[in-house]
């Protein structure tokens, strides 16, 4: 899929700004989220302006209750914007739209145990229209690619956590999407299983093409996966800072973790987010929170 | 933040043997706990402890049910009460289903309909006796309607709760992928909720044999109920004893029944599977 201009988005963030011409997959402008509750109104998203290119891999983060996760949902179409909008392949995003896939941090809960392995991942498909020959090959095909062919007709609770984030992996690389988000999706799973999870997670967007948004509290995980690290302030969220990761795209969980750059970053990245609790503002205001 | 994921999972044949072993040794314990029962009913009676007029020897209580058990007029009323509950049950389970997930699916319906559900819920089925000899007399469909009364309040909370319990991640899941609302009724919706329907179920199983006994036994609907009537009137005091226990029996079927469906339909419900791959 669109590859090429995923190398145009990529030099075209270098420079931090990006051109009028370069269609983004994923446009992000002045989203504003207030949540009213009874007489208690909750400011979590201020106003929150960014783009991303078609292909491109980038890692948002923040302080905890930066509203990460209402970013997501917000980007996903589950949740009502307060102002602003979301246009994903030039069209807003009203509800739930075509061409998107969600991986829930909850995998457990994501994936429904009623199910088989291949029924959960099948289902979306039945519903996108496709016949039963190209469902089975779908499913075949991005089981494999997870690595869990052997284990398609299970039921997603007789597999370990890391393979039922697998499954729901699979699940949303069989729907095609053209953009994939990511919500924490490795928060509940073990430091081994995780490395490997990141390293599908890059293989697989290096495969298909598809524009990654990964949320995640993990700093690391942050820099070692994405070419761009959005680094959101505390609540009421804005952009604190648009980070581009000038890694070489081939990563290694031992040499990149351990080389010089990958240090400066993960440093740079952290004291950005601890500037963040503290209420660090862009600009240079500190606001209490 | 991290340990909200995973369902707990029961972890495999280790934890599997000690409790077969418990449910054997359950197992004997009740049929002793059966045996010590009816053995205390017996020496009561035989020793005159109670007025064996009242209560005669449980041996001769058994086998007056043997004696029943040979007769068609038995299982004449016996099939009349299992048609009547059975009808009762199916037709409570209906509109409890369809109601429940209407209802609890939308959320003004809820609210509407809170209040006027928990006035007409705790009104005892047995209330409506006298309007219900006055609509049908002592034809079955009087012990139906009673049936239908009360099963169906079980089975439409039971469902308003399990509509209620569905998890939002599954929900926003199936949103994300876009599935039409049908497809999110029968694929998310419905087996969220089936554990609660099941729970109904037996409930409402349990209460329709009550009320359907109660029809036949005070209206005179026919069926084991009015047999018992009948025996205890024309002071047969064994055999009234016999049919209570028949009655007694076929509640004890029925909620067996009902667990091995449970069983079967709740196949993936943690409450029920065991084993790891």
């Amino acid at each position: 899929m669109p590859m090429k201009t995923a190398r145009l988005a990529d030099e075209a963030t270098e420079t931090a700004t990006l051109t009028a011409e370069t269609k983004a997959a994923l446009d992000v402008r002045s989203v504003q989220k207030t949540y009213e509750g009874q007489g208690r109104t909750v400011e979590a998203i201020r106003e929150l302006t960014f783009e991303v290119g078609p292909g491109q891999l980038v890692c948002i983060v923040g302080p905890s209750g930066a509203g990460k996760t209402t970013l997501l949902r917000c980007m996903a179409g589950l949740l009502e914007l307060s102002g602003g909008e979301v246009v994903l392949d030039g069209r807003p995003v009203t509800g739930p739209p075509d061409g998107m896939a969600v991986v829930f941090q909850e995998y457990g809960r994501s994936l429904f145990p009623w199910m088989t392995v291949r029924q959960n991942i099948e289902l979306p498909l039945k519903e996108k229209g496709l016949g039963k020959a190209a469902r089975r090959e779908a499913v075949d095909a991005a089981l494999a690619a997870v690595g869990l062919l052997e284990s398609a007709d299970a039921h997603p609770w007789q597999l370990s956590g890391g393979m039922q984030q697998r499954v729901a992996i699979a699940r949303a690389v069989a729907y095609e999407p053209s953009v994939l988000l990511m919500d924490e999706p490795f928060a509940a799973v073990d430091a081994q299983t995780r490395a490997e999870l990141e390293d599908l997670v890059r293989s697989l967007w290096k495969r298909l093409g598809v524009t990654v948004i990964f949320v995640t509290h993990d700093i690391d995980e942050a820099v070692y996966l994405g070419e761009r690290v959005l680094v959101l302030s505390n609540r009421p969220t804005v952009l604190l800072e648009d980070v581009a990761v000038d890694l070489p795209p081939e990563r290694d969980q031992l040499s990149t973790r351990s080389a010089p750059r990958f240090g400066e970053l993960r440093g740079h990245v952290y004291e950005l987010v601890q500037a963040a609790k503290l209420g660090q503002r862009p600009g240079g205001d500190v606001e209490e929170p | 933040m991290t340990a909200t994921a995973a369902p707990p999972r029961p972890s495999a044949p280790a934890a599997q043997r000690p409790r077969r072993r418990r449910s054997w040794s359950g197992g004997v314990i009740g049929a002793l706990g059966v045996l010590g029962a009816i053995t205390t009913a017996e020496l009561l009676s035989r020793l005159a402890i109670v007025n064996p007029d009242y209560l005669p020897p449980a041996t001769e209580i058994f086998a007056d049910l043997w004696r029943l058990l040979g007769e068609a007029d038995t299982w004449v009323a016996l099939r009349q009460t299992v048609t009547g509950w059975a009808i009762g049950l199916a037709i409570a389970m209906a509109i409890g289903v369809v109601a429940g997930v209407v209802i609890g699916s939308v959320p003004f319906l809820r609210a509407f309909t809170a209040s006027t559900i928990e006035f007409l819920r705790p009104i005892p089925s047995v209330a409506l006796i006298p309007l219900v000899v006055l609509l049908f007399g002592t034809r079955p469909l009087s012990a139906i309607t009673l049936v239908v009364y009360a099963a169906t309040w079980q089975v439409l909370v039971q469902v308003l709760y399990g509509v209620a319990d569905i998890d939002p991640v599954a929900r926003d899941t199936a949103r994300s992928y876009q599935f039409s609302a049908w497809r999110i009724a029968r694929t998310v919706i419905w087996p969220s909720a089936l554990p609660y329907v099941v729970t109904g179920f037996r409930l409402a199983a349990a209460v329709a044999l009550i009320l359907e006994i109660t029809a036949e036994l005070v209206i005179g609907v026919p069926g084991l109920g009015r047999s018992i009537g009948i025996a205890q009137s024309s002071g047969a005091v064994t055999e009234t004893y016999a049919l209570v226990i028949l009655v007694g029996l076929l509640g004890l079927a029925v909620n067996v029944a009902a667990r091995a469906v449970e069983k079967r339909v709740l196949h993936w419900h943690p409450s029920v599977r065991r084993s790891l791959g």
